[in-house]
């Protein structure tokens, strides 16, 4: 069992209070996920030729800065370190292709989190409430975010094996359910150039999806194979750059609960997340249908 | 009116006082407001009270329900009425996956949308659902009623025994073994009483009837290469 969540602001005005109203919505989860919990967050975007990647390392004491200072010489170019307890937000003014590469070269102890221009994320060990507290979840702004509380079934319960996961820049993906192909569909996509860092099925979902944005597909196109190509349970939830979207598999068993008024849309394994959103008395609540595409976009 | 506000005193100390309340008990009338998507809201009760429910709740509210009416005005997560004996559920809003499931007795009443499996498994429950309800309803049904206004998912009435179905809205690919069946006066008839006994509005006569082709009750000699 585990608990997701996902919000997606449609009213600007409400950016300032994402963190702290995807906080509520993951702490909210806690029963369905006391082991690791994780979110991604879509805000503070990097200034034009700039990228940020969210990295981690086990140690708090890490040499982040120092890090930083070897990248900006390797690069020739600007850094920007901030840290938040053992994760590490790096900015660069360079191409992320670029870093990420430098980084597996010279600091593969490093993890890389998530990478792009806008999301950042968190994922760590322990129950949810002290996993925002720790990352400072709720004084986030931002668009959208999503969010996953896990209870281990299937592999490790490390901060590697915890969600959200990501496979492409400024793409990331949370699950409820578990995947019965994904040892064969790990193998394909290997034979098509991706690489993977945890035996993870959830991993494997992700690489899927951003094997098929690769190609060119929609993120509706992606999900719509998705439905043939992946074979389990699921519920996903899953941010991209400009855009949020839900999918359930066929039969539907795992949970699912949808609410959208005029200033936001936001998605949870079960409603009792959703029950401080401001205004979710008069929200239009309904459980998603199986294997139907929901996506919403910032344009 | 007694009213339970669940934004400060616990779910546990709700359903053990509805629990505890004797046949002859004058505490009737329940009011219970801040569910918040709450679990197991007013489950397990016995004796012939309303409770009024004010909002969302989870999972498996007014489970194994017996004599009580229960009100739900919001919506509902899975497993509502499960297991109902008796009495009325009755939510204002949709209601998640499972409706009734394994129900045998008493009357179930959505105003909304149903998810998939609603009536799983019934055996003597009559659901009657204003909306639509989703995928393999009434799957395994065995006794009682099921009654969808609206459309019905595919498979409905999946491997079913004695249970009627009826659809006012279009259903999509039939269960195993489950077929249309004519719509006699009699039918017409039960069906007006069932729907004015819910309290939904629905021209009876404009319903088609499914139940079981009673071809997976016996092991049969023609299909042996299909076992």
């Amino acid at each position: 069992m585990c608990g997701i969540v996902g919000l997606f602001v449609k009213n600007p005005d409400q950016c300032a209070s994402l963190g702290a109203n995807l906080s509520r919505m993951l702490i909210g989860m806690t029963d369905r996920g006391p082991d690791s919990a994780g979110i991604a967050v879509y805000h503070d975007p990097s200034e034009a030729g700039w990228c940020k990647l969210t990295l981690f390392h086990p140690d708090e004491s890490y040499g982040w800065r120092a890090m930083g200072g070897e990248l900006a010489a390797a690069l020739g170019e600007e850094t920007d370190v901030s840290l938040k307890a053992n994760h590490a937000v790096l900015s660069a003014e360079a191409e992320e292709g670029a870093v990420r590469a430098w980084l597996a070269e010279h600091h593969p102890e490093v993890r890389i989190m998530g990478y792009g221009t806008l999301m950042e994320v968190y994922k760590d060990k322990g129950k949810p409430a002290s996993v925002v507290d720790k990352y400072g979840i709720a004084a986030m702004a931002g668009t959208h975010g999503i969010g996953h509380t896990r209870m281990a079934t299937e592999s490790a319960v490390t901060t590697e094996h915890s969600h959200p996961f990501t496979a492409a820049a400024d793409m990331c993906l949370v699950h409820n359910g578990s995947l019965s192909n994904h040892n064969r569909l790990r193998l394909w996509l290997q034979r098509r150039g991706q690489t993977f860092e945890s035996d993870n099925d959830t991993e494997v979902a992700a690489r899927y999806f951003a094997h098929r944005l690769g190609e060119g597909a929609s993120l509706r196109e992606a999900m719509e194979a998705g439905l043939k190509d992946l074979d389990g349970f699921y519920t996903f939830a899953m941010g991209t750059r400009d855009g949020f979207a839900v999918l359930r598999d066929g039969i539907a068993c795992k949970p699912a609960v949808l609410a959208e008024t005029d200033n936001w849309v936001a998605m949870a394994s079960e409603y009792r997340s959703l029950a401080g959103l401001p205004g979710v008395e008069a929200a239009r609540v309904w459980e998603p249908e199986p294997a139907v595409i929901y996506n919403w976009s910032l344009n | 009116m007694i009213e339970f506000d669940l934004a400060e005193t616990p779910i546990r100390e709700l359903n053990g006082r509805l629990h505890k309340l004797p046949p002859d008990t004058n505490e009737r009338a329940w009011r219970v407001v801040n569910p918040r998507g709450a679990h197991s809201v007013a489950v397990g009760l016995t004796q012939p009270i309303e409770v009024r429910i004010e909002g969302h709740v989870g999972y498996y509210c007014a489970g194994m329900n017996k004599e009580a009416t229960v009100v739900i005005d919001g919506q509902c997560g899975w497993g509502l009425a499960e297991n109902i004996m008796s009495g009325v559920v009755r939510v204002t809003g949709n209601a998640s996956q499972g409706v009734a499931a394994t129900g045998r007795g008493g009357l179930v009443v959505v105003e909304g949308d149903a998810g998939a499996r609603c009536g799983v498994s019934m055996k003597g429950v009559d659901i009657v659902v204003a909306g639509s309800v989703g995928h393999m309803s009434a799957f395994m049904a065995q006794r009682g009623r099921l009654v969808v206004c609206g459309d019905a998912g595919d498979d409905l009435g999946d491997s079913i025994y004695e249970a009627a179905i009826y659809v006012g809205g279009k259903t999509g690919r039939l269960g195993a073994d489950c077929v249309e069946k004519e719509m006699t006066a009699q039918h017409v008839a039960d069906l007006r009483a069932l729907l004015d006994r819910a309290g939904i509005e629905a021209d009876p006569a404009k319903f088609r009837r499914f139940g079981s082709a009673r071809k997976l009750y016996h092991f049969d000699v023609d299909h042996a290469d299909s076992y």
